[in-house]
């Protein structure tokens, strides 16, 4: 591989990354907040396949993804009413939904699949896209690389630097010591259920938009289970989750390229490659590894190492939570 | 702030958990709210700091009308509670802890609220590291941070309640220094929920006694004890004497033991304990003493040395090997380690049982269930869950759990949340076992306890078994001094 090969995949990388870290940005709010969202897999396919048609039918793109989050809010909505109003299962409700999203989307958008239609190009940063090897890799992208990124960072500072973010922590790690500080722990629920299901929706429609144009069925199968692993790996944060998003992309470049260098060897065993990798970087950050090794360390690096390595899910993650306690 | 209640009442269904109480709480005042557990204690603090709405009464602050949907509310009227359990965010920062629900900006002013901390956890003393999380205090720093919030939420009228339980004596005598300051130099009402007599009789200006939901009877402390425990039992009950038992062959015997963990090595443990015997093991917390009976019990691996239990040699064992040799194991965190809170008393008498069958005959189990249930006097029936039941009957639940005939009972705070007449019970049923020869060693952070169940004293300091002391041969000052490491 030369350099000028090495660039554009790293390039593709990024940008294969982009929908899976608006998607995990929007489901760590969400179980950031005590509810989990499982129907993702479902209603990222529901929300490409109508971004798609909608944007196909208006010639519209900025509708596309307008539909896109309403259909994704949509199902969030289904979720939270169903877990705090309803008091039922949130997992059985995810679930459910998954399954209706899948078939639906086959259905409704049967008469659109394979279509050329609008598309997200290519947005070059003037002066900063110059750069040698950065440049063409990160200014010279895909617009919806530019919100990913964006999305990312203003997530994980309205998580961990302003009040909101505050009351939404507290709402998932500790609802009963969240309402004694004057929370208002189930509409802080309903309301980032919604607006993550909403970024989820954008995640599936910049698929069908952006990354792998059109519609077919089953068009983004797969990429909702992924998303919610990778809140996990990345512990629950935007930005980690976005690294997880991105080196997932890059341990499945490197499987095509092994591919390619051994076609003797099944195709198969070469796409489970990001997924061991995946458990065993779990077990090593979840085992009292992470403990013993920051206990060696420097006293002034053992703060922030211990922060950086941290992987708890919010305490009170996928309970309901009612006022009268 | 002066606080009346008036005929305030809460039912529970059938409970009558406050009947009607009256009280008044002037300002300036240390008061002290005892009661056994089950009173309506907690329940009426609950209602005074809004956590929980009455049924029916009136609550006058300063001689106007109140009332209070949530905490929120109270504390900006100027009622502030501290938890049982302190009710903070453990994965938070200090900071974000603090500032959550404080500074209403969107973008809060750290520098301003990091300020603010240092200056009111100067004023009271307090000595916390302010980048640290919670989960990383203990609970009686933990407490300190929530009274300091508080008191920067404008809480004119602080309710503590049972505030010492789990926290070490010198945190303890920090806090009461604080509450006395509090009291007398910023003129503020203070509200101490107790069971235990001697915190009452140290701290408090005044106290009032309920006993079923009702108030029984208020005095001026401190009193005579007799007088309290009175109001508090409607009769005295006698502490049990300690049978003397003869002490028989060696049961338990450890040799140059070691433990070593990252956080603490614990070396050079020595210890023979006989059949019948009663030991105490006595220590500031995290001194080592926890280790020790986790090694006992086989939930940790010693580094070096040996255990033997009678003739046996459980060095390695692990822990359902150590059970089966006949040992019983009571930890501290009742849900947390010891019950499983979805589980009837039934399924918890089965889990427990030695013996394994793959079907499980309900029948018999019920049987023996309610037999335990009558025995330990817990509240509740064949059943209930484990969470329905109060903390004093869970506590009781665990006892009926141990299975007979044991060898040797191993304990981290026996009588932990207990009132007096309740613990005196679990220890009349300890002394029972012991005619068996069951050995008994037992941690308590409260060194009275500690002197009056044991028949020696193990004593930990700093990761070692400083010295063990006959307990007919020593005082809670020598024990006192003993702890803090002074020989
Ligand atoms: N939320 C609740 N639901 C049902 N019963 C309760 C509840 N809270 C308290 N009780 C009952 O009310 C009584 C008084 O409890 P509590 O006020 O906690 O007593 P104390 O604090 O004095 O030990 C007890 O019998 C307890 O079981
Ligand atoms: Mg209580």
């Amino acid at each position: 591989m030369n350099e000028s090969e090495f660039v554009l995949v790293l390039a593709s990388i990024f940008l294969q990354a982009s929908p899976l870290m608006i998607a995990v940005a929007g489901e760590a709010l969400t179980e950031r907040a005590g509810v989990v969202n499982l129907s993702l897999d479902g209603s990222m396919l529901m929300s490409a396949m109508t971004g798609f048609v909608v944007a196909y039918t208006t010639d519209n793109i900025w509708l596309g993804f307008l539909a896109a989050a309403l259909v994704g809010a949509f199902f969030a909505l289904i979720v939270a009413f169903g877990s705090i109003y309803l008091k039922q299962s949130q997992v059985a409700i995810g679930f459910v939904l998954t399954l209706l999203g899948d078939d639906l989307s086959a259905f409704l958008g049967q008469n659109f699949v394979r279509l050329p239609g609008p598309s997200f190009s290519k947005f070059t940063i003037p002066l900063l896209s110059e750069i040698p090897i950065l440049g063409p890799i990160f200014f010279d992208q895909n617009v919806i690389f530019y919100f990913a990124v964006i999305l990312a960072l203003v997530t994980y500072w309205w998580l961990f630097r302003t009040q909101p973010g505050l009351h939404l922590r507290a709402s998932g790690e500790r609802p009963d010591a969240a309402f004694a500080r004057g929370v208002n722990v189930n509409r802080v629920r309903y309301l980032y259920t919604v607006l993550g299901g909403a970024l989820v929706g954008i995640a599936g429609a910049s698929y069908s938009l952006a990354i792998k144009i059109g519609w077919s069925d089953g068009h983004t199968r797969g990429f909702g289970w992924i998303a919610l692993a990778i809140v996990i790996f990345g512990g629950w944060s935007p930005i980690r989750g976005a690294v997880g998003a991105v080196l997932f992309g890059a341990t499945k470049a490197m499987a095509t390229y092994l591919q390619r260098a051994f076609p003797e060897v099944s195709v198969v065993a070469f796409n489970s490659i990001p997924w061991i990798l995946m458990i065993a970087v779990l077990l090593v950050v979840g085992s009292d590894f992470t403990e013993r090794f920051t206990a060696i360390l420097p006293k002034p690096l053992q703060g922030p190492v211990r922060q950086l390595l941290r992987v708890a899910p919010p305490m009170a993650l996928g309970n309901t939570f009612g006022e009268d306690p | 702030m002066r606080v009346e209640l008036n005929e305030i009442r809460k039912y529970f269904g059938p409970v009558k958990a406050n009947d009607g109480i009256t009280i008044t709480f002037e300002e300036g005042n240390i008061y002290g709210l005892l009661g056994e557990n089950g009173a309506g204690k907690s329940t009426l603090m609950k209602i005074l700091s809004g956590f929980q709405p009455f049924d029916s009464g009136e609550l006058l602050l300063n001689g106007s009308d109140a009332t209070f949907t949530s905490p929120r509310e109270a504390l900006a009227a100027g009622i502030g509670m501290l938890y049982q359990e302190p009710l903070d965010l453990p994965p938070f920062t200090i900071l974000d802890n603090y500032l959550l629900g404080r500074d209403n900006k969107v973008i809060p002013d750290r520098q301003a609220a990091i300020q603010e901390l240092i200056e009111l956890t100067q004023r009271y003393n307090f000595d916390v590291d302010i980048k640290a999380h919670i989960d990383s205090l203990s609970v009686g720093e933990r407490q300190q941070l929530e009274l300091v919030r508080l008191l920067a939420g404008g809480a004119e009228v602080l309710i503590l309640d049972e505030p010492t339980t789990g926290i070490s004596a010198e945190q303890k005598d920090l806090l009461f220094a604080s509450m006395r300051k509090l009291a007398k130099e910023e003129n503020k009402t203070l509200i101490l929920v107790s069971h235990k007599l001697s915190e009452v009789q140290e701290l408090c200006d005044h106290a009032f006694v309920l006993r079923k939901g009702q108030m029984v009877g208020e005095t001026d402390v401190p009193c005579p004890n007799e007088k309290l425990v009175e109001m508090m039992f409607g009769q005295l009950p006698e502490r049990s004497p300690r049978p003397s038992v003869s002490l028989e062959d060696t049961m338990l015997s450890i040799k140059e033991m070691a433990i070593r963990t990252y956080r603490l090595s614990v070396e050079g443990l020595q210890l023979d304990v006989r059949s019948g015997e009663v030991i105490g093991l006595a220590g500031l917390e995290g001194s080592g003493q926890g280790l020790f009976l986790k090694a006992c019990a086989g939930l940790l691996r010693p580094a070096k040395g040996s255990i033997q239990l009678a003739d046996k040699d459980i060095t390695n064992h692990s822990y359902h090997a150590t059970l089966a040799e006949g040992v019983g194991y009571l930890a501290a965190g009742r849900l947390e380690e010891g019950l499983v809170a979805g589980l009837t008393l039934t399924e918890h008498m089965i889990l427990g049982a030695l013996e394994r069958k793959f079907m499980i005959d309900w029948e018999s189990s019920r049987e023996e269930t309610s037999k335990r249930i009558e025995h330990y006097q817990v509240i509740g029936t064949e059943a209930s869950t484990a969470d329905q039941l109060s903390g004093g009957n869970q506590q009781r639940l665990l006892f009926s759990l141990l299975n007979t005939p044991l060898r040797l009972i191993l304990m981290e705070q026996p009588t932990r949340g207990l009132d007096v007449r309740s613990a005196d019970y679990i220890w009349e049923q300890l002394y029972e076992r012991r005619k068996d020869g069951t050995a008994i060693i037992f941690i308590s952070p409260d060194l009275d306890e500690i002197l009056d169940r044991s028949d020696r004293i193990a004593v930990f300091y700093g990761g070692q078994m400083l010295k063990v002391v006959e307990a007919s041969e020593t005082n809670v000052d020598e024990l006192g001094h003993l702890i803090g490491g002074e020989l």
